[in-house]
Parts: C-alpha cells; sequence; structure tokens
C-alpha cells in the first residue's frame, strides 16, 4: 500500500489511542485527588498527570504555574491548542482518517466521524454540566466504538497490521505515562511507602484502566506496587501491559513480514525489544528504579517508531 | 416574463416520466417530508459528503443541500440526449487530436488559429504526441439545460476534470435507503456502474509499454481540495490508489508510486489537478503538488495522463462556439445538440450588441467556472451592468455572453410543500477505447425562488436524476 497510506493508518490509532490516555490519566488525577489530605498542605494530584502526559510546559505557558482541576481538564480535554488533548487526537485520528478514507470501512469512518461531530457538541455544553467522570465515559465510549468498528469490518490486510501496530505502539506509551503518574505524585512522608494511602494511589491507576477485577483475579486480594507494575508491565494475560502492548507490535510485525515476504529493520528491532522484556523480572525492575525504567521504554517506543517509519512510512522503503 | 417549461406538469397534466411519483410527493404529510429531510441532511453528514467552497473562510466540511424531489427523463427523451452527448464527446476528442497535430480545422478555416494556438488552455508540450488511442479527454461533463419538450441546449464542455459525479452516486444511495418502495414502483435505470466503466475507461488507455494488468491511480491536490470527497469516493469504488504528488516520482522511463513494499509502477493517472500543477519542471516551477519529469515520461509513452494536459483548449468558452461545426467537420454528422446562441465580445460587432442588450443577457468570463465573475443582465441592478460594461469594455476577448434562457423547472421540495425551481444538468461521458454513458447525471437545483443560478459555490442544491428504464 501508498507509504502515506500506511502513516496515516497508523497515526489515527495512535490518536485514537492517545485520546484514551489522556481520559484515563484525568480519571488517575481526579480520583487521587479525592484521597483525605493526611499529609496536609501541598497537593499535586493535578500536576502530576501534566508531568505524565509530557505536557506540563504547554499548560504553564497557557495557564500558569497552578495545576487548578478545571483548567488541568480543560487543557487535557478540550484544548485544541494542546496537541494531545482528547479534542486534539480525535480531531487529528480524524482528520488522519478522512484523508484515507479509501482505507476504511464505512463503519470505521463513520464511527471516527460520530465521535468528532459529538465532541463538538460537548465542547459546547456549559463546563459545569460536565463532571471528569462525564467527560472520560465519553473518550472512552467512542474510543472503543472506533476500535470496534476497526476489529469487526477492516480487511485483514496490511493496512489493519499499521493500524494495530500504531495502536499497540501508543498503548505501550501510554501505560508507561500512567503508571509513571504514581512516580510525579509525591507521598508526603517517604515512611508512608507501601501504606493505605500508597496503596490507595495504586488502586487508582488499576481503577483508571478497569483494571481492578481483572487484578484480583490473577493476584488474589492483596494490592501491593509490585503485583501492580507486575500486572502492568509484564504480565501478557493483562490487556493494557507493555508486554501485551509489545506483543500486540511484535504479531503484527511478523504479519506484515509474511504479507511482503520480507522483514525489516523495524521487525527486528520489534523482536529485540520484547525479548529484552521477556528476560526481566519485577525485583529487577524495582532495583534499577520504576521511574527509570519507565523513561528507558518511552524511549524504546520513539526509537521503534523511527524505525518503522523509515522501514515502511516515509516512502523510502526499496 | 418568459415561459418555464415544466419538467412535471404540461398543459395542466402530470407528464409521463412523473406519473409514477406526483402522487407520492403531493400526498407525502408535510410531518414526514420535514423527518426524512433532515435524515437525508444526517446522512450526507454521517458519510462525509460534502463540499468546500473557495473564499467563504475555507469550511471543509459544507454540505451541499439536496432535495428528494428527483429529476426525470423517460427513457426515449435520454435515448437522443444520450446520443447527443456521446457525439459531442467524440467530436471534442476529434478537435483536440487534430489540434496537436495537423491542426485540419484550422487549415480548413473553420475555426481561428488565434483562438487555439494562443488559447491559455493550449499545451506546447503536447503538441505533436497522440496519446493511447488518441484520446485526450477521458472524462467530459457536458452541462446541459432544456427549455422545452425537445429543446437542450449545451451551456458549457467540461474536458478537464469535471467534478460532482461522487454526487450523482451518492444521490441515488440516499435516496434508494430513504424511499425504497419509490424505487420498486418505478423502474429507475442503475447508475452504480459509473465506477466500474471509468475504471474500464482507464484500463483501455493504458500505454503501450504496459505489460499485464495496468496500475491506475488517481491524483490528488490534497484533502484540504474541495473536492478531495469525490477523490477518495471515486478511487475507492474502484480499488485503486488515490496519491498526491509527492506519492509518486519519476525514476528511468516509469513513474512510480512510494508504497510500504518499495517502489511501484503507475501506468494510468486520473489527475484531478490542474494542468498547471501537474509537473514543476514543465510547468509552474513553485508548484508542490504534481510530480517532476511527469510530462517526459507521459510524451514517451510511459505513463497515460487522464485527461491529457492541455485538454482544456477543447472547453474554453470561446472555442464553445466552434463544437457544432467540429460536430460537422471530424463526424460529417449534424450535431444533435444545440449550442446556446453565443456572442463572443472578442469580436467588434458582436461586442457592440452585447453592450447595448446587456440588461437581457447572460455575460461570462471565458475562462470563468463556478459561477464566479458572471452577470446575469435581467437579475442585476444598474450599477452592476455599469460595472460589466467597464470591465468589458477593458478587455472585450475576456467575455461572451448568451441570452437569458429559460431554464426548465423541477419540482423541488419547499415549505409549502412542492415548487418548481430552476434545473441544469450535467452528465458524465467517458471516452476511452469505448464512448460510454451511465443513463443519469448530477441535476443542479436553483434552490431560491426564481433563481436561475444553479451552482453549488453559489448555493445550489443538487438532486437525483433519474432515467426511466422502458417507456
Amino acid at each position: 500500500m501508498l507509504s502515506r497510506t500506511a502513516d496515516n493508518l497508523y497515526w489515527m490509532a495512535r490518536y485514537m489511542e492517545r485520546a484514551e490516555t489522556n481520559a484515563r490519566l484525568l480519571e488517575v488525577a481526579a480520583r487521587n485527588a479525592l484521597l483525605p489530605d493526611v499529609g496536609g498542605g501541598y497537593r499535586n494530584e493535578w500536576d502530576s498527570i501534566l508531568r505524565a502526559s509530557g505536557t506540563r510546559e504547554a499548560y504553564r505557558a497557557r495557564y500558569g504555574d497552578d495545576a487548578v482541576p478545571r483548567n488541568v481538564e480543560t487543557h487535557m480535554f478540550f484544548d485544541r491548542e494542546n496537541p494531545s488533548s482528547v479534542a486534539s487526537c480525535i480531531h487529528a485520528a480524524r482528520e488522519n482518517a478522512r484523508i484515507v478514507r479509501t482505507a476504511l470501512t464505512t463503519q470505521v469512518w463513520e464511527a471516527i466521524n460520530d465521535a468528532h461531530e459529538e465532541m463538538t457538541q460537548l465542547a459546547r455544553m456549559e463546563r459545569s454540566r460536565l463532571s471528569t467522570s462525564d467527560m472520560r465515559d465519553f473518550a472512552l465510549r467512542h474510543i472503543a466504538n472506533m476500535r470496534g468498528a476497526i476489529q469487526a469490518t477492516q480487511l485483514r490486510n496490511d493496512g489493519w497490521d499499521f493500524m494495530n501496530i500504531g495502536h499497540y505502539l501508543e498503548r505501550a506509551d501510554s501505560t508507561a505515562r500512567i503508571i509513571d503518574v504514581k512516580y510525579y505524585v509525591l507521598l508526603p512522608d517517604v515512611s508512608m511507602v507501601g501504606s493505605g494511602i500508597d496503596n490507595y494511589q495504586w488502586r487508582t491507576v488499576l481503577h483508571a484502566m478497569n483494571a481492578q477485577r481483572a487484578f484480583a483475579w490473577v493476584y488474589g486480594g492483596e494490592v501491593t506496587a509490585r503485583k501492580i507494575v507486575h500486572f502492568l508491565v509484564l504480565n501478557l494475560e493483562s490487556p493494557r501491559s507493555l508486554m501485551a502492548s509489545m506483543d500486540g507490535i511484535v504479531w503484527h510485525m511478523e504479519h506484515l513480514a509474511q504479507t511482503y515476504g520480507r522483514s525489516t529493520g523495524a521487525t527486528s528491532l520489534a523482536r529485540k525489544q520484547i525479548a529484552e522484556l521477556e528476560a526481566l523480572d519485577i525485583e529487577e525492575i524495582f532495583d534499577s528504579g520504576l521511574h527509570k525504567f519507565l523513561q528507558g521504554k518511552l524511549q524504546d517506543v520513539i526509537a521503534l517508531n523511527n524505525e518503522i517509519t523509515s522501514s515502511y512510512l516515509n516512502g523510502e522503503a526499496r | 416574463m418568459p415561459e418555464y417549461f415544466n419538467e412535471m406538469y404540461q398543459n395542466g397534466a402530470v407528464r409521463a416520466p412523473y406519473s409514477g411519483i406526483e402522487a407520492w410527493a403531493r400526498d407525502m404529510p408535510a410531518d414526514l417530508r420535514g423527518m426524512k429531510q433532515s435524515e437525508a441532511e444526517a446522512l450526507f453528514r454521517r458519510i462525509g459528503i460534502t463540499f468546500a467552497v473557495y473564499g467563504e473562510g475555507g469550511n471543509p466540511d459544507r454540505l451541499i443541500p439536496f432535495d428528494m424531489f428527483p429529476r426525470i427523463f423517460a427513457a426515449d427523451e435520454w435515448a437522443k440526449l444520450e446520443r447527443g452527448i456521446k457525439q459531442r464527446a467524440r467530436a471534442l476528442n476529434c478537435f483536440l487530436a487534430d489540434v496537436y497535430n495537423r491542426g485540419e480545422m484550422v487549415r480548413a478555416g473553420k475555426i481561428p488559429g488565434h483562438l487555439v494556438y494562443m488559447n491559455d488552455a493550449y499545451e506546447v508540450a503536447v503538441a505533436g504526441f497522440t496519446p493511447p488511442q488518441g484520446v485526450f479527454s477521458h472524462i467530459v461533463g457536458i452541462d446541459l439545460v432544456r427549455t422545452g419538450p425537445d429543446e437542450f441546449f449545451v451551456l458549457e464542455d467540461n474536458c478537464r476534470t469535471p467534478s460532482g459525479v461522487s454526487y450523482m452516486l451518492q444521490n441515488r444511495e440516499i435516496t434508494m435507503r430513504m424511499f425504497p418502495q419509490l424505487f420498486h414502483d418505478n423502474r429507475v435505470a442503475p447508475v452504480e456502474t459509473y465506477p466500474a466503466e471509468l475504471k474500464r475507461t482507464m484500463d483501455s488507455v493504458a500505454p503501450k509499454k504496459c505489460e499485464g494488468e495496468p496500475t491506475c491511480v488517481i491524483l490528488t491536490p490534497g484533502h484540504f481540495n474541495s473536492a478531495y470527497y469525490e477523490h477518495s469516493f471515486l478511487a475507492d469504488m474502484m480499488g485503486i490508489e488515490l496519491v498526491e504528488g509527492h506519492d509518486l516520482f519519476v525514476e528511468g522511463d516509469f513513474v512510480w508510486m512510494r508504497t510500504t513494499e518499495g517502489p511501484k509502477k503507475v501506468d494510468v493517472i486520473y489527475r484531478r489537478l490542474d494542468d498547471a500543477f501537474i509537473d514543476p519542471l514543465c510547468f509552474r516551477p513553485d508548484s508542490m503538488l504534481g510530480v517532476p519529469g511527469l510530462m517526459n515520461v507521459y510524451r514517451s509513452g510511459g505513463v497515460t495522463i487522464c485527461s491529457a494536459p492541455g485538454a482544456g483548449v477543447a472547453d474554453d468558452k470561446a472555442i464553445y462556439t466552434y463544437v457544432p461545426e467540429m460536430v460537422r467537420f471530424y463526424l460529417g454528422e449534424e450535431p444533435i445538440l444545440k449550442n446556446v446562441p453565443t456572442w463572443q465580445c472578442a469580436k467588434a460587432d458582436e461586442c457592440k450588441y452585447v453592450l447595448e442588450n446587456l440588461g437581457e443577457l447572460v455575460v461570462k468570463e471565458v475562462h470563468g467556472s463556478g459561477g464566479y465573475g458572471m452577470l446575469v443582465g435581467p437579475k442585476s441592478t444598474k450599477e452592476e451592468i455599469a460595472f460589466f460594461r467597464t470591465k468589458i469594455e477593458d478587455n472585450p476577448s475576456n467575455y461572451i455572453a448568451q441570452p437569458t434562457l429559460a431554464l426548465s423547472t423541477c419540482p423541488t421540495f419547499v415549505d409549502e410543500g412542492f415548487a418548481p425551481r430552476h434545473v441544469d444538468l450535467r452528465p458524465y461521458c467517458l471516452v476511452g477505447k469505448d464512448v460510454t454513458l451511465v443513463p443519469g447525471g448530477l441535476t443542479r437545483v436553483a434552490l431560491t425562488e426564481g433563481s436561475l443560478v444553479v451552482n453549488s459555490s453559489q448555493g445550489g442544491g443538487v438532486k437525483d436524476t433519474w432515467v426511466m428504464a422502458g417507456n
């Protein structure tokens, strides 16, 4: 297929996933903010998601230093100046989709177009009538609708592979960022690590991913940071884990390689990255530092993106 | 006040092609009509059938108003139109083949040489070249108006990249979806074969150097173009790639497209890009839209461009006057379709007549399109007429004038029920190895009462166009 078409499909899926991430990040902040303020003084739940989303500087330039909940919501959800807000992502996904309508089924296009239309309506609503959970539900419902349409109706050809590679790559990025919020939420005191408040914050992460029940099935009752990180990083059964995301990328890369009868630099890099992940255990991750590990994974995502781009998407393939 | 031919009623009776629909329209309760109308609009918006209008703030998501009342032709009416349209499309192609080669019609004194060779649309780069099958203009859109039961006039020919065919197809699709019973009760000839016919036409003009199945593409200026929806729709229906200039490159003797698997050779390009943007090496060097070196490959027979660069020399409003003569000269036949009498301001005596009668005439720019830069005399103010007078005096050869035609009216849904509104018609004739025409076209309707301007850029709407299968 045309490299540009593949590029648009890949980014369409990435933007869809990114919209979902932002909605989930908002959820994390909102729930953390509901905690009783035991430490007193400075609270930074809202600031932490700005940091994790990588848009803190842009926020400050526009709204100032204070991470006021309503402003953070506007910035993360509605603000078209913020290229990764939910509204911007839905718009960008729709723009990419419009460019490659020839590669999409009617149902997929309509799901994306509907999301865009309703987003426009939502942006006109009085903000006081919208809760954070309304916004989150709105985003999740539409993204699920688009993704469902893709899974149900798209031909299983190379275009489908590129959409899925984009989807899984962005999801790896997203999960790393959502876990990393925890790093940025400062506990009032270092002695509170492993305490009730610490666990509450970790559970929020599960909650934002709609994964409490799945977690309980796999790990039983007790919630600890190690178990959650294991679930979200190394567990192949966990649909948003880094491992599952990498597995998805590799599967679709192999499928592509099979269809095209050749593998590329991107194929080998993806294989290498999943092998590294498979070689890790949870203790190593905590020993080397979770934040550092996650930042490393974000770098991996960038490297893989660049390799995918030059192997398939920028028209230089020979 | 001229008498307007009403497509549905004649002498108080319903004309035959409309007999199956008059009662349907008359009996439709207003609330149902309102409901269906908003349903139709929702469908258009949902499918994303949009048409951006230049110079209106660039909303790329504007919808063209759709009227649910179809415009209907009887089978025999259409048969005659079809013959006339095909005849005209063949003559236009003969003319193009001639003026880029021997120039027989000019030599025979049947058309002034300067009109052809000094024409802005004449491409020297194509002179002496004969494209596959000798076809220069592969998609000919012929704009027609009706003034009486047997009176059809050609308003203009579009030999480059006529747009609107996606509306012809989608209008049908939506009408069928909303009123299935109507189609059950009426025998309407299908138009949905158009994309397949277009693909067949493209395949039939593949270059000699092409081996095996030709690779066809549509070349678009990009998704900011007002007709982008149509470009992607057609590519989709034909199952071919929709490419932008930078998706293509020239290497060796061929044009290639950039794919995820490496370069792929392209044989036939349906370009929806103006000549000036096709190849920056040959035409406008500042354009990023085209493909450097494309013209070289074209002239050496490595790729076919539909329609050929330079095809516009046949659809100019000044050349238009000579099309009936082309039919006689090249085909040895009498033209089936009539031209609208046209005065060319370039000729002193005709210009004099135009200036004396501005109040009754329609004046158009020779190269204008989309209803811009025109004067509709009877509907204009004194100031507008005076303004045009100076424009014509300044540059007479830039203008032509025609009488104000009594455009036929077709019933159209309005708030009170249905009422006559003026319509025109653009059928799309395909020219390759064969000349084909699907039964139908795009009917445009002036939604404002009394208005004669149907262009979508001027607030016109569209209708489904039916050709009845059998009388």
